[in-house]
């Protein structure tokens, strides 16, 4: 194993390269100049590392190619089971806002709001195949909208949010026009390019927007018209008084979970049954080959605008129920790091699938907040399972089932 | 009015210079692109990496060494050169290979994560905050023009242009004249047929890694000694940006980069004084979208033939 040990040796040394100017070497700031204060563990410690595991390689590969064949296959469900558990599931979801904590009820709303956004993007990236890079700009647009609306308009939020859906599907349409001859990378690219551009005029546009401060006190949803604060302003019932309860701060947030659960079962009820129409036929067959696609008579044009439309306009109800939620936006909620997170989450949970969606939203929202240790280590980890999953399992936690036939042998 | 032909001939210098630094990066961009047909999302970090290279260097020698400027810089740029062509070689070998042949999307997502990950990692490693880079080159040439105004150009600046032009004609030479740069011509016409004809490929996309990784890293370093301030996100902008010059020069073409990031730096600079600051940016992603959606194919670039 001479040559194993020779590679294993470089790869050492290159390891060693990259890490001392990271993690050896650290800049520090002393008046006008900068000096150094050198820790050389990490980097020892980080070669070490790189030099067993490349020695180990080739036996752990077989050790885990082993271990893989032992595994059974998945198990396919029956449909009634599948049935029952997606029930539970429900039932638990209607549930929890009952039994569990301020904190909780707060996270399980965020977690809602991004399955709904991960549904939206699922429909444009799983769906139609189109990278979107700038989806973000879109639950900008929503959330905007009511923030906007109730600025300047003293709009509520049931009107404000058909608008806001309205507006950012707008936008989706419009942006869709010019981006319909690229294809792949530069569609994701132009798309990135169109994120920044609507989180950079929301920043520079401070006559109407407020600027990097943005637009605060947004009021919450009304429940049929009684707004659920301690006092009601003229001419309404509060929402204790009209049912005879104390005033108690757990009712908004409940119902605010209510709302996001609703939002987020509409969505996947939407687009499972958008996925079984015609349109959501021809997103498939584009996204499988556009050429073949062209040449069915499909018209790519509006099966694309529509992938975008729809996409957006989900992002459009999410932004709002998210200013709702905050009862402030910022243009610093809509970075592209924003954009990368919907991604991953419909990257990871499998694209295409919407199970895996819930799942993955699920996993990426409530995850970071267990590990409140590890927050440091959040955007690290993050990157690198972005990496991982694309080299080990690029079809997802859930992959998307297709229906399919085998001819028998 | 008096005033205008020198802050126009101001302008005109700062946008040359940050003109070249997009062309530094943006040839990276379009090489990997031209051969492997993938965007290297990453590859802003890299730039970012080199300018924490070549400014570990700068701290390691200390204040008082006595070296002369010069040999300081080229310690600091080989040092950058170095760190960041061992992150190009990596990055390529752990996320883009294994990935390449598979999904369509993977490629691109894959280097979405890694481009966050590096931006994190060296968060995690030298901290978030600005780091203040010491004045290496204070001062620059001073024309007084009429009317009192001054134009200066600063050395940090004029260094900047320099190093470009140098580096441009050296890979320039490389390209046209080595043995691996006529491979790297062959696998970006076709690297499935340059493979059959005994091309080394998997070396010759190392190649391209590490020489994009090199050029983004001298541009980092000679930025940071330019703007005098350092972070681990200035990567993903100024990435972003010397993409569009790619974009804009028609990816796939060593020319049109420089071409590119030339036009771009000026467009930017000019819009930046003469409409707003504030829009600068919106400018640069403008042009990006006017390019693509009117020639697709970019200033230099051969239009692309659908394959079926």
């Amino acid at each position: 194993m001479k040559p194993g040990i020779t590679h294993a040796g470089l790869t050492a040394v290159l390891a060693g390269v990259m890490l001392a100017p990271v993690f050896g070497l650290r800049l520090v700031g002393s008046g006008t100049g900068i000096r150094l204060e050198a820790d050389w563990t990490p980097i020892v410690l980080g070669m070490a590392l790189v030099f067993l595991f490349q020695l180990a390689r080739d036996a752990l590969g077989q050790a885990f190619a082993g271990c893989l064949e032992k595994l059974p296959p998945r198990p396919t469900p029956s449909r009634q089971v599948l049935q029952g558990a997606g029930l539970a599931l429900l039932l638990g979801a209607f549930v929890l806002p009952f039994a569990g904590d301020r904190a909780q009820i707060d996270i399980a709303t965020l977690a809602l709001i991004y399955i709904t956004l991960g549904l939206g993007l699922n429909i444009v990236v799983g769906f139609a195949g189109l990278l979107d890079l700038g989806y973000v700009g879109f639950y900008a647009i929503g959330a905007y909208t009511y923030a906007l609306l109730y600025q300047w308009g003293g709009w509520g939020f049931w009107q404000a949010l058909p608008v806001a859906g309205a507006m950012s599907a707008l936008f989706g349409f419009l942006l869709g026009f010019p981006v319909l001859r690229l294809r792949g990378d530069y569609l994701a690219i132009v798309t990135l390019g169109f994120g920044e551009i609507i989180r950079l005029l929301l920043t520079n546009m401070s006559a109407l927007t407020n600027g990097p401060d943005g637009i605060s006190g947004i009021a919450k949803p009304e429940f049929l018209g009684h707004p659920m604060t301690r006092r009601a302003p003229e001419g309404s019932v509060t929402f204790h008084d009209w049912l005879g309860l104390g005033f108690n701060t757990q009712h908004i947030l409940i119902y605010m979970y209510l709302i996001a659960l609703g939002l987020a079962l509409f969505s996947l009820f939407f687009t499972c049954r958008l996925q079984r129409m015609p349109i959501g036929r021809a997103w498939e067959a584009l996204r499988e080959d556009e050429i073949a696609c062209r040449s069915l008579g499909l018209n790519p044009t509006r099966i694309k605008l529509s992938a975008f439309t729809l996409g957006a306009l989900f992002a459009g109800f999410a932004g709002a129920l998210f200013a709702a939620r905050q009862g402030l936006v910022n243009p610093e909620s809509f970075t592209f790091v924003e954009s990368a997170l919907v991604l991953a989450i419909v990257v990871l949970g499998g694209m295409g699938s919407p199970a895996g969606v819930i799942l993955a939203a699920v996993l990426l929202t409530v995850l970071p907040e267990l590990a409140r240790g590890l927050l440091e280590y959040r955007m690290l980890i993050f990157g690198l399972v972005m990496v991982l999953m694309m080299l080990w399992r690029p079809q997802g936690l859930i992959p998307a089932r297709r229906p399919k036939l085998e001819l028998p042998r | 009015m008096a005033d205008f032909v020198p802050q126009l001939l101001q302008q005109l210098f700062n946008g040359l210079s940050l003109g070249a630094i997009y062309a530094l990066i943006a040839i990276g961009y379009t090489m990997v692109y031209g051969i492997v047909g993938m965007i290297n999302f990453a590859h802003g970090e890299i730039y970012m990496i080199g300018a924490y290279s070549g400014l570990v260097a700068l701290a390691a020698l200390g204040p008082a060494t006595g070296l002369p400027l010069l040999a300081v810089l080229l310690i600091m740029l080989l040092a950058a050169s170095v760190v960041a062509g061992a992150y190009g070689y990596a990055v390529e070998k752990i996320a883009y290979a294994p990935v390449r042949g598979g999904h369509r999307l993977a490629p691109l997502i894959s280097a979405i994560g890694m481009s966050i990950f590096l931006q994190n990692w060296v968060a995690l490693g030298q901290g978030a905050r600005d780091l203040a880079v010491p004045a290496l080159l204070p001062g620059g040439l001073s024309i007084h023009a009429a009317g009192g105004f001054v134009v200066t150009a600063s050395y940090a600046r004029l260094l900047i242009i320099g190093v470009t032009v140098a580096l441009m004609i050296i890979l320039t030479l490389y390209i046209s004249r080595s043995r691996i740069g006529r491979a790297s011509r062959a696998c970006s016409q076709d690297l499935q047929m340059a493979s059959l004809l005994g091309i080394d490929t998997s070396r010759v996309i190392s190649y391209t890694f590490i020489i994009g990784a090199v050029l983004a890293a001298v541009g980092g370093v000679l930025v940071a000694l330019a703007i005098g301030k350092l972070n681990p996100f200035i990567g993903f902008v100024v990435g972003l940006k010397a993409f569009t010059a790619a974009v804009l020069g028609g990816i796939g073409s060593i020319p049109g980069a420089m071409l590119g990031g030339v036009l771009l730096g000026l467009a930017e600079t000019l819009a930046a004084a003469y409409l707003s600051p504030e829009y600068k940016d919106i400018v640069a992603f403008s042009v990006l979208i006017a390019v693509l959606l009117f020639r697709p194919s970019g200033l230099l670039g051969r239009p692309e033939v659908e394959k079926v």
